[in-house]
């Protein structure tokens, strides 16, 4: 069983698409792992072995921010804009999109599922 | 698309000016501006920025990391009180 990172274990994936499951690491991130360790990215993660689980882990620690690291850097950076009071931080905090995007229609990823406002008026004939 | 490094980040010439003259002579005075364009330089840190939102200047106290920030970021320009409440409700 491998266990990279803290609990991560996908199993029967192709590695390649395997260490996608690490908070942190991609498609191409994987690959690029898979290229500097020399492990073929077509092996099952169930038949690397522990020398392979090892060599990944270590590319792994000292190359790459994941998992937990890397969430509290994301949530250092949302906190940084809020505390300087910036237009960025605001829509943060009211869970709103921060880049621009339109509100009136869509930014249902950000706002979560609609809540319908009672009492709005339907289109009379 | 971001701004080329080759010409360093903008700040509007006169504001830096002032912050500058405030430096040498250790003053503190608020300064108002216009220009929400104009980057938060390291030279400002510590000092008071009023900042135009459209109707009045915001005040605005330069923390350390708000350099690199434009000014216009702590100035919001939109105020929303909340949605109207129906006329169906309200007539009632």
């Amino acid at each position: 069983m491998a266990r990279i990172a803290g609990i991560d274990l996908p199993r029967d994936k192709r590695t390649e698409m395997g260490l996608t499951y690490i908070y942190g690491i991609g498609l191409t991130s994987s690959q690029e792992i898979l290229l500097m360790t020399g492990i073929d990215p077509n092996i099952r993660i169930r038949d690397l072995d522990e020398t392979q689980v090892a060599r990944l882990r270590e590319v792994i620690e000292r190359n790459y921010k994941v998992e937990g690291d890397l969430r509290r850097e994301v949530s250092m950076n949302i906190k940084r804009l809020q505390e300087i009071g910036s237009y960025r931080g605001l829509r943060h905090r009211r869970n709103l999109p921060a880049h621009g995007q339109r509100t009136r229609t869509n930014a249902r990823t950000k706002r979560g599922a609609r809540r319908t406002v009672p009492g709005k008026k339907r289109a009379r004939k | 698309m971001s701004r080329s490094l080759k010409k360093g980040p903008f700040v509007q010439a006169r504001l830096l000016k002032k912050v500058e003259a405030m430096n040498r002579t250790g003053k503190k005075q608020v300064i108002k501006t216009w220009s929400r364009a104009s980057t938060v330089f390291p030279q400002m840190v510590g000092h008071t920025i009023a900042v135009h939102d459209g109707r009045r200047h915001v005040p605005i106290y330069v923390a350390e990391n708000m350099v690199g920030h434009k000014l216009g970021e702590f100035a919001p320009t939109r105020f929303f009180r909340g949605h109207v409440r129906s006329e169906k409700k309200s007539s009632r």
